[in-house]
């Protein structure tokens, strides 16, 4: 049998606004160097599959599974975790509504919900369509609830809180 | 002062939970963690001839490969599922065969993943089917209850009966997936264990830790302050909890066990397949001279567990002949268990759905046939009500519903490719309470601490508490910090069962009834504070024999397209009553939550056996998919007013199940009056939409 090694790499990681120098092994997931390395266990693990959505980050502002990336590959990118969306006394208006409108039971899915919806409202922003709008090529979106679901549902939730979290978002969007 | 209870109230971890503080069982940093990773067997039956660990235990990081032949002993309990590696038997694939514990999870998986396991193989028996020649009559369903039940003659009543109905329903093995997956992070101190724990209960867990290592009962504390869902999978303890408490013992370290999505398919329960034979007999009116609800379902060779899928039909309808039976087979399969509201969720669907076919018989509307056959009292046994106020709800839920303006014959609405219909289901569930124990302590700053060991699974329990206790205190909430999930608070019931508020609720205000009088009696709060102490055991032992059950009407408005059998639900609104509501606003979300999961049931979940491995395949949220967003349009709930002053001192029939009974049933009815075809078979998959 040939012999094994563990593989460790030197990582940089950007994350909140904070430069990270890591040794960690190749195979760490960013989601695991996130919660084991840097204790921020708000990104949370629901299937490490990419199928449930309640490990989703930012990189470079756009919303992204972090199970599915490999730390060594996200040193090139801005990250940010729930951590750095908003914290007490200085929430984002989404984490508010959140709260204000119930779009949480549990709370496991919750920071994943938040930190996709915070980017899905950029992806509006720019102009993407998704799978429900009417007309590709006609602008703007209108960010309706029929446009809010569809764009949210790649992130699950168990307890059953999408009519709330469509409320809460509809709420900030206006 | 004005009370809280009833207002909607924001919940109080609400902060912590949008800015991913709450921290979870398995978010707990130690020093010197090391992590398990749970090897499964491959086979559905025979035993495990060997474990060749050398390989792994060779590679760097890898602390050990613990097996049934280096395990810790543990003592017996009534749970096979927790007597893990303790011996070589395998009973169904999927069981756990090893834990391999590294340094870092990366190590710990890549050394089990590759960990060598020979098997000697038995043929494997994974089918359940309503032949099946091992069937057998349990002792007992769940949780104790009867297993067959007869009133009248049945067999008579069916003959004489001008109307019949005589179908067969199924319902598949559903998995709970609760979104956080069990994990468990355990340490010792000298003999003391400590485990952060994701459960329902930390009671159970607690006594379950005690027993199996054969401790003092305050030789383990088991913390569980934030747990991310659980719908009966994290009932009582679940094998993670040992392996991690064993495997942290033998190395002397700290240790989590984190169970992967694939590994709830077998570890932790999941709703038993059913299969539903229910027979009406009615005279042309509708009204019922027999009812038939007959049950097969599986369990494990583990462990028996025995849902208890027709006592739906124990309490709903006058009937002069009603009978009911369950009937198990114990397969090479997984152990079932609780999934959110065990026996009335798949029973609802079988009854409301043959009610519905029953209506159409006889040309009766829906509604108006459930009120036809209301009963005066319990249908079987006969003991009163202490309160029933299911034909309330369908009234309410009619008129906001415009169930007046529906014509009901079937597959006549179309628009484009959609047709279109609605339909409607009752709900039930037992309103009962369980003895638990709470402390509150009164501090010199003129604050309270409530300690008792509730959980908040997402229930909104921590809130509500804090309510209840800021009314009998006649304090703001400000001033009432509620504490929860640490079994050194002493024993509680779970959140299982919809029990959880009647249960704390009720110890919650004794306790604090009896702190008001021991500071009235020493003229106020002490300098060193006051702290009083209540049980509940008495209370519910005394209470008087009375059937307490919530009711509910489920409404539900389809679309079904005519090409792809695509179902569509753009309406849901189910109204209950419940008792008294605690916080309106997470009351609403909780119904709500159970409605979907209702949808989700009715139509996307199915576990599938695979006859060959003995094994449910699709085993992740890609093969088995829950409702998703974009599956979801409006779904509403609401209450009627219900004083009940049969059922503890709020008045409260908890709310955690109930959401989910009959939804199920009302979407099937509303597909049938969409598309003129029944459906009697979950999940209503499009392939059974353009082929019944």
């Amino acid at each position: 049998m040939p012999e094994r090694v563990a593989t460790l790499s030197p990582i940089r990681l950007s994350v909140n606004g904070r430069e990270y120098q890591l040794e960690l092994d190749h195979r760490t997931t960013l989601l695991d160097a996130l919660r084991e390395n840097l204790d921020l266990t708000g990104s949370k693990k629901g299937c490490d599959h990419g199928q449930c959505g309640a490990c989703t980050v930012m990189l470079d502002g756009r919303r992204a599974n972090a199970c599915l990336i490999f730390a060594v590959a996200a040193q090139t990118h801005d990250i940010t975790t729930i951590e750095g969306v908003g914290a007490a006394g200085n929430l984002h208006p989404l984490q508010q509504a959140f709260i204000d409108h119930d779009g949480l039971q549990c709370g496991y899915c919750t920071p994943g919900q938040i930190c996709s919806a915070v980017a899905m409202l950029a992806e509006v922003e720019a102009g993407w369509p998704s799978a429900v709008t009417p007309d590709v090529a006609a602008g703007p979106v209108d960010l309706d609830e029929s446009e809010t679901r569809e764009r949210m549902s790649g992130n699950l939730c168990r307890c059953g809180a999408y009519v709330n979290i469509v409320a809460a978002i509809q709420d900030v969007v206006g | 002062m004005s009370g809280t209870v009833g207002a909607p109230v924001s919940r109080i971890e609400g902060l912590s939970k949008v800015t991913g503080e709450a921290r979870y069982a398995a978010d707990f940093p130690l020093a010197g963690l090391a992590h398990g990773w749970i090897v499964q067997s491959t086979i559905a039956r025979g035993r495990v001839e060997s474990v060749d660990a050398g390989a792994a235990l060779q590679m760097p990081g890898v602390l050990a490969v613990v097996t049934a032949t280096n395990a810790m002993r543990l003592q017996d309990v009534d749970d096979g599922e927790l007597l893990v590696l303790q011996d070589q038997q395998v009973h169904y694939r999927g069981q756990t065969v090893a834990l391999v514990v590294g340094d870092t999870l990366e190590q710990a998986r890549a050394a089990a993943d590759g960990l060598p396991v020979e098997y000697q193989a038995e043929p494997h028996d994974v089918l359940l089917s309503a032949s099946h020649p091992r069937l057998f009559a349990p002792d007992h369903v769940n949780p104790n209850l009867p297993t067959d039940t007869l009133t009248g003659d049945v067999e008579a009543g069916l003959a004489g009966a001008a109307v019949t109905v005589d179908h067969t329903y199924s319902t598949p093995a559903e998995h709970n997936n609760p979104m956080e997956p069990h994990a468990t992070t355990a340490f010792w101190d000298g003999d003391r264990l400590t485990v952060y724990d994701s459960n329902q209960g930390a009671t159970r867990v607690h006594q379950a830790l005690v027993r199996l290592f054969g401790l003092e009962d305050s030789a383990v504390r088991v913390v569980s302050e934030h747990v991310g869902g659980g719908f009966g999978s994290k009932g009582g303890a679940r094998s993670q909890a040992v392996l991690a408490a064993m495997a942290a013992r033998m190395l002397g370290r700290p240790i989590r066990v984190v169970l992967s999505r694939k590994q709830l398919f077998s570890l932790v329960g999941y709703r038993t397949p059913t299969i539903q034979r229910v027979r009406l007999g009615s005279d042309r009116g509708g009204r019922l001279v027999a009812l038939d609800h007959q049950v097969v379902e599986q369990t494990s060779t583990v462990y028996e567990f025995a849902e208890q899928t027709a006592v739906f039909s124990r309490v709903m309808y006058a009937t002069p002949n009603l009978s009911t039976s369950h009937r198990l087979v114990a397969l090479d399969v997984p152990t079932p268990r609780w999934m959110r509201a065990p026996g009335e969720a798949p029973g609802s669907f079988a009854v409301e759905s043959a009610m519905d076919e029953l209506a159409e018989a006889c040309g009766v509307d829906p509604i108006e046939l459930r009120i036809r056959n209301e009963p005066v009292t319990e249908p079987e046994g006969g003991r009163p009500f202490s309160s029933r106020n299911l034909i309330a709800c369908l009234r309410e839920g009619a008129s906001r519903f415009r169930w007046a303006e529906r014509d009901p014959r079937p597959g006549t609405r179309r628009d484009g490719q959609w047709l279109m219909g609605t339909g409607v289901a009752a709900s039930t569930y037992p309103a009962r309470s369980a003895p638990s124990t709470a402390s509150v302590s009164a501090q010199e700053d003129g604050s309270f601490i409530v300690r008792l060991t509730a959980a908040d699974i997402g229930t909104g329990a921590r809130t509500a508490l804090t309510q209840v206790a800021a009314d009998e205190l006649q304090v703001p909430m400000d001033k009432v910090e509620v504490r929860i999930g640490d079994s050194d608070f002493g024993p509680a019931m779970i959140a299982g069962g919809s029990m959880g508020m009647a249960s704390w609720g009720w110890v919650v205000v004794k306790a604090c009834r009896q702190l008001i009088a021991d500071i009235d009696r020493c003229g106020g709060v002490p300098d060193d504070g006051l702290v009083a102490r209540a049980d509940t055991a008495d209370d519910i032992a005394a209470q008087a024999d009375l059937v307490r059950h919530s009711f509910g009407a489920q409404f539900a408005e389809v679309r079904v397209d005519v090409d792809t059998g695509e179902i569509r639900v753009p309406r849901l609104l189910g109204v209950f009553a419940a008792g008294r509501i605690v916080n309106a606003k997470t009351a609403r979300s909780q119904l709500i939550g159970g409605m979907t999961m209702g949808l989700s049931m009715a139509l996307f979940e199915e576990s599938l056996m695979d006859a060959e491995f003995g094994d449910y395949l699709n085993h992740d949220f890609a093969g088995y998919h829950i409702a998703a967003n974009a599956d979801v349009q409006r779904i509403d709930a609401t209450w009627i007013d219900e004083e009940d002053d049969q059922l503890n001192p709020l008045g409260v029939k908890g709310i955690g199940e109930i959401g989910i009974v009959g939804t199920a049933a009302a979407i099937a009815n509303a597909v049938y009056h969409a598309t003129g075809q029944r459906q009697r078979h979950l999940p209503i998959r499009p392939d059974r939409v353009l082929s019944p």
